[in-house]
């Protein structure tokens, strides 16, 4: 195997911090401490937590929306400083990101078909006529008609702002796609479409997913491996099966037992 | 799941904000009033009007309806009615230039600073509250000192001094949008900064840039004819309006016509821009339009077309009763509940489910009369507490109940709990709310409450507020609450879907055992269906605002029979199931494409 | 509380020194010499110098800035020429009678317009509603200058209900009730605009906080209506009424200028348009400085105020 898509070691990220200007201290957060993973090619690594977790600042410092405090990061072979001195285009060209809030990702002012566009023409700079037809395509992959292109965001519903979303980050060919709670604010039968769709996906287009999400079932849904995040670390790493299944670490348990399930049960846990 | 507020543009928006604009009828004389000044002053050159610098001595300070002299002459015999347009051509010069001129720097302060955030906007923003320490005019006067009196200068000033106005307000908008998600997502799309702020940020704080520039013209022309009237401003012999009645002030007592002819022009010209801009503002403000600042009445609009039974017999605790809510949208009103029916027993959990816009909050808020109105109206039904139709009550019948024999907690408790109170003093004020007991005594029983609900030294955090809370807290506090007044029903709305899972399995637990100990009567809205499975005897699916399906909790999700509730629970992965779950769910799919 | 204070009180000294630099700025602003201008034309260039460097001016704007400063906070504002009497004196004196102007039109402006908004927001789109908005919007639209000699034609000149001008009166005055006569019309006119802006605001605020969650509580709790309202909505929506009420305190200082100008009040105002006139900008500098530096004491009030209300400030 070659390198892996996403190498993490030791990243640390500390809001806060510095004196304000009549010299206290002001309070630092420690958001993420201190965290080694490794996304493999091809492979869907979960990452569970609950608020607070430090699930979304890690994601956001891997597409560098964010600069860790330290610690080292390299995405496909490349050293995250590198890349972060030529900018932001060589971020998106290498991995991209897919929000929570499907709606709040698409600008309000814009049709869908211009929102396509930007990627298409920084990323990848197609010419005029090569666009159009990568924006046909992406429209299709992502199972919406053809006329998306030209209509408005608020146009559509959570669901489908979720496909266009998906089919933006798609637009940058990049091998990599980080899914913080991708699934969230959809309702249940809208989530298990886009969890079919981001699996087909991956499958068809060889990508790997680092997802992200409170929901444990739905991790173990779509995962290879899970990382349990609590309080900025990482307390617990192991494939989806066994994590689940045998829990090695006190607060794993207790996530595990406090999800509600299915099954009637007579008495309360 | 609350529903997400967003600024949309319709899809044929220049159409119907013309429209909207002129279904606004001071708005629309606004414009029309402002329309004809506009029109007069620039055609002032080739209106047959005397030279408005052209002295004469005799004819000076003569009535209006002279002859040659519509609106008469001021002290040095000069024509009024050719002065005044040629003044009101200046003001509007002066004043919309003024507008322009601190909207555009204003506005790139604001944009600038909102954006980078950091240094740059404290630096920026320091220099606005410098110039903002001032008390309005005062430094206008003290630049018009420096520079010496003049309409340029008058105007430079008016534009300075307005800055801090538009880069505040513009900074505010832009940080908001800033921290949307589509800003992260252009970036990672490649843009850059200088074009996400132009091309992605500037697009949508537009609005607000026309919303300000329209509502502080009329203000600016104040302004300007202020100075002029100090004497600061227009120097003679050419006048606008503020100087024209500076000038006329000497004459006040021998001729009012020549200082009250420009003021009121200056007044009419000003207030049919406010009304204007007004207007501008009530289309453009998408909260404005969609009727979000409305005042919500205490109780629900009930328009019933038929009054069922006011009493009901052998009635369980609560009886809902072929229920229709909606809302009001014009004439129409689009129902959002559909003849919903179902009853509760004591001691018993009734869960609600169903989707985003299946009409279960509003199910919910309707037993009370709490859906906000307008537009929500009550159209049709009967809900029975204890046998009794609260619907047929009167106002403070009604009010009376709430909180008494039914209690809500609700979804978000950090919004839904004052931020301005302790959260004992919140607790008490709903037993003062039904029950003749002092201050101390209440506080008394908020305390007990709150030890009731697990918060451990409850005399110590009485006094907290609620952001100095967690969320678990806050919504135990919000479950004191409903308490206080031992109802019979409570009806708990989305009651965790804040909150982390480790969180929530201890409010349900809590939930339960209140349900057991008391024999309340629960009413469970929520869009999980392990909540569900985990708490309510009975469950009711509903869809587009109808119950498609009812009935013992374990029966429906082991043997669902609607074809959508089937389909609701087998989308739900359970934990355990892996990826087995996605090949289960994928034939769900097959042929029905979105 | 105390701390806050405290740390609002630290903030306000980078405000004011700001406040002082553009001061400062701007009457470097001024073109031509000073020197020159006080000499005439037939200046040598060595009196120029030698005025100059008397002056200070031959110095860098740093220094100069800090000489100013240094003799600012000894009390030293420098002379007035055409007065012939100490800046600062002169400033004192005027701007007692402004402060018994603005203050009053600064209170009826609180009670008058909180008091309508309110009644605006509950009643919306009512008569009372209705009405308020109207009066509002001719408020706001009104030249207070123009309104003021509207109010003296008709109060004094042709019902003589009040005097027109002054603060007091020339003859026998000179007691509380004196006063009073005197400023109703001016405090009246000065506090239109700003009744109307406070008016406006209230109402905004009041139907913004009702839509809130936690208003739907407080209607599931079986508060009353009254209860809902006054207690509920008006203290959260008192909270954003401040900082408005810190904003119109600006406004009626700044506003006064005109007032006084026109009801010939012997207030700071009248002073800053005389001493722009005949450019005594000394005098201009003064004035500005001490009424800006009242005004940002009255915003840090503000600031303080609404703290006491809303604890999530004080963080």
């Amino acid at each position: 195997m070659s390198q892996p898509a996403v190498d993490m070691q030791n990243l640390v990220k500390t809001f806060g911090g510095g004196r304000s200007l009549f010299g206290r201290a002001a309070s630092e957060v420690h958001a993420v401490r201190g965290i080694s993973l490794t996304l493999q090619r091809g492979e869907t690594l979960g990452i569970v937590g609950e608020s607070g977790s430090g699930k979304s600042t890690l994601a956001r410092m891997l597409v560098g929306l964010e600069h860790p405090t330290s610690g080292s990061m390299a995405i496909e072979g490349k050293p995250w400083s590198e890349l972060a001195s030529s900018g932001t285009r060589a971020f998106g060209r290498a991995i991209q990101y897919v929000f929570q809030d499907p709606v709040a990702s698409l600008n309000p002012r814009k049709t869908i078909g211009d929102i396509l566009d930007v990627p298409l023409r920084l990323l990848c700079g197609y010419d005029r006529d090569r666009r159009a037809r990568r924006k046909q395509e992406l429209v299709d992959a992502v199972q919406m008609p053809l006329d998306t292109l030209e209509r408005y965001p608020h146009e559509f519903s959570g669901g489908q702002a979720q496909r266009i979303a998906i089919a933006r980050a798609l637009a940058a060919e990049a091998r990599i796609l980080v899914l913080d709670e991708p699934v969230s604010a959809l309702d249940v039968s809208v989530q298990a479409q886009v969890l079919l769709l981001l699996q087909q996906l991956r499958d068809e287009l060889g990508l790997s997913y680092l997802f992200i999400s409170h929901d444990l079932a739905v991790v173990e849904s779509i995962s290879d491996r899970v990382a349990v995040m609590y309080l900025g670390e990482v307390v617990e790493t192991g494939p989806a099966a066994r994590l689940f299944a045998a829990p090695q670490h006190d607060y794993t348990r207790a996530l595990i037992a406090s999800a509600p399930r299915l099954t009637v049960s007579d008495s309360p846990p | 799941m609350t529903p997400s507020v967003t600024t949309q543009p319709s899809p044929n928006r220049r159409r119907s904000n013309w429209q909207l604009l002129m279904a606004n009828r001071l708005a629309a004389a606004g414009l029309f009033i402002f329309g004809f000044i506009l029109l007069v002053a620039i055609l002032a050159p080739v209106l047959p009007m005397p030279d408005p610098n052209m002295t004469d001595q005799p004819n000076r300070l003569l009535p209006p309806l002279s002859q040659g002299h519509l609106l008469g002459t001021d002290h040095l015999g000069r024509d009024i009615l050719s002065r005044l347009v040629w003044g009101t051509q200046i003001s509007l010069i002066v004043g919309i230039s003024a507008t322009a001129l601190a909207a555009l720097f204003g506005s790139l302060i604001g944009l600038v600073a909102g954006y980078a955030r950091g240094v740059t906007d404290s630096v920026l923003m320091r220099f606005v509250d410098m110039l903002m320490a001032f008390p309005y005019i005062l430094l206008a006067i003290a630049i018009v000192a420096a520079l010496g009196p003049g309409l340029l200068n008058a105007l430079y000033a008016i534009a300075l001094v307005n800055i801090p106005f538009f880069a505040r307000n513009i900074r505010g908008v832009t940080v908001s949008i800033r921290n949307r998600e589509f800003v992260d997502a252009a970036r990672l799309s490649g843009k850059s900064h200088a074009s996400i702020l132009f091309t992605e940020v500037l697009p949508n704080v537009l609005p607000v840039i026309v919303i300000t520039m329209s509502t502080t013209v009329g203000w600016m022309i104040l302004e300007t004819a202020g100075l002029s009237f100090l004497g600061l401003g227009a120097q003679p012999p050419t006048a606008d309006l503020g100087s024209m009645l500076g000038q006329a002030r000497a004459q006040l007592f021998t001729a009012p016509h020549a200082s009250i002819i420009p003021g009121i022009m200056i007044f009419a010209l000003v207030m049919s821009i406010n009304l204007l801009g007004d207007g501008i503002r009530d289309v453009l403000d998408p909260r404005l339009r969609s009727g979000a600042l409305d005042r919500p009445l205490s109780v629900t609009h009930i328009a019933r077309q038929t009054t069922p039974a006011a009493t009901l017999a052998d009635a369980p605790v609560l009886v809902v009763d072929h229920l229709f809510t909606g809302f009001a949208n014009g004439g129409a009103v689009t129902p959002a509940v559909r003849d919903v029916s179902f009853r509760l027993g004591k001691g018993e959990c009734l869960g609600i489910i169903g989707e985003s816009g299946s009409g279960k909050s509003v199910t919910a808020l309707s037993l009370m009369g709490l859906v906000a109105s307008p537009p929500g109206v009550i159209t049709s039904g009967a809900v029975y507490i204890g046998g009794q139709d609260v619907l047929s009550l009167r106002e403070h019948e009604l009010i009376a109940l709430r909180g008494a024999r039914v209690a809500y907690v609700f979804q978000d408790p950090l919004t839904t709990l004052h931020p301005l109170f302790p959260v004992a003093t919140q607790i008490a004020e709903a037993v003062m709310a039904h029950n003749q007991v002092s201050k101390r005594a209440a506080h008394q029983r908020a305390l007990e409450l709150m030890e009731t609900v697990g918060i451990r030294d409850a005399a110590d955090r009485a006094s907290a507020y609620p952001h100095e809370l967690s969320g678990g807290q806050r919504q135990r506090i919000g479950i004191a609450m409903a308490l206080a007044n031992d109802p019979d029903v409570i009806i708990a709305d989305e009651p965790t879907t804040a909150l982390d899972v480790t969180v929530q399995a201890r409010i349900l637990e809590l939930l339960q055992d209140l349900r057991r100990e008391r024999g309340l009567a629960l009413l469970l809205i929520t869009h999980d269906f392990g909540v569900v499975a985990q708490v309510c005897d009975r469950v009711a699916v509903m869809k587009n605002g109808e119950i498609v399906e009812q009935g013992e909790t374990a029966s429906i999700l082991r043997a669902p029979q609607h074809d959508y509730t089937k389909r609701l629970i087998a989308c739900v992965p359970e934990l355990g199931e892996g990826h087995a779950f996605l090949d289960r769910v994928r034939p769900l799919f097959e042929e029905t494409r979105l | 509380m105390t701390a806050y204070i405290g740390k609002r009180l630290l903030a306000a000294i980078p405000v004011i020194l700001g406040l002082s630099i553009i001061v400062f700025l701007v009457m470097k602003l001024i073109p031509g010499d000073p020197a020159q201008a006080l000499l005439g034309s037939y200046a040598t260039p060595e009196n120029v110098a030698r005025i100059n460097r008397a002056l200070g001016l031959d110095r860098s704007w740093p220094e100069q800035y800090v000489i100013w400063v240094d003799n600012l906070l000894q009390g030293d504002f420098g002379r007035s020429y055409i007065l012939n009497r100490p800046v600062l004196d002169e400033v004192i004196e005027r701007f007692g009678a402004t402060l018994i102007l603005a203050g009053a039109s600064l209170v009826i402006c609180s009670i008058v317009g909180i008091l309508a908004g309110i009644a605006s927001a509950v009643r919306q789109f009512g008569w009372t509603d209705r009405i308020v908005t109207f009066f509002v919007l001719v408020g706001i639209s009104m030249p207070a200058f123009f309104l003021g000699l509207v109010f003296i034609l008709f109060f004094a000149v042709q019902w003589r209900l009040l005097p027109a001008s002054g603060m007091y009166a020339v003859y026998g005055g000179g007691d509380l009730a004196d006063l009073l006569r005197h400023l109703i019309l001016p405090a009246g006119t000065l506090a239109i605009v700003a009744t109307g802006v406070v008016a406006r605001l209230t109402r905004a605020a009041m139907l913004e906080v009702l839509r809130q969650d936690f208003i739907r509580t407080a209607r599931a709790k079986g508060l009353s209506e009254n209860a809902v309202i006054y207690r509920h909505a008006f203290r959260a929506a008192l909270v954003s009424v401040i900082p408005v009420l810190g904003i119109q305190a600006g406004f009626v200082l700044g506003g006064a200028v005109y007032i006084e100008t026109v009801f010939q009040w012997p207030g700071l105002g009248q002073m800053l348009v005389k001493a722009v006139s005949t450019r005594d900008l000394l005098l201009v500098q003064g004035g500005v400085l001490v009424a800006a530096t009242v005004y940002v004491l009255v915003n840090l009030l503000a600031d303080v105020a609404q703290a006491m209300l809303d604890p999530r400030l004080k963080a």
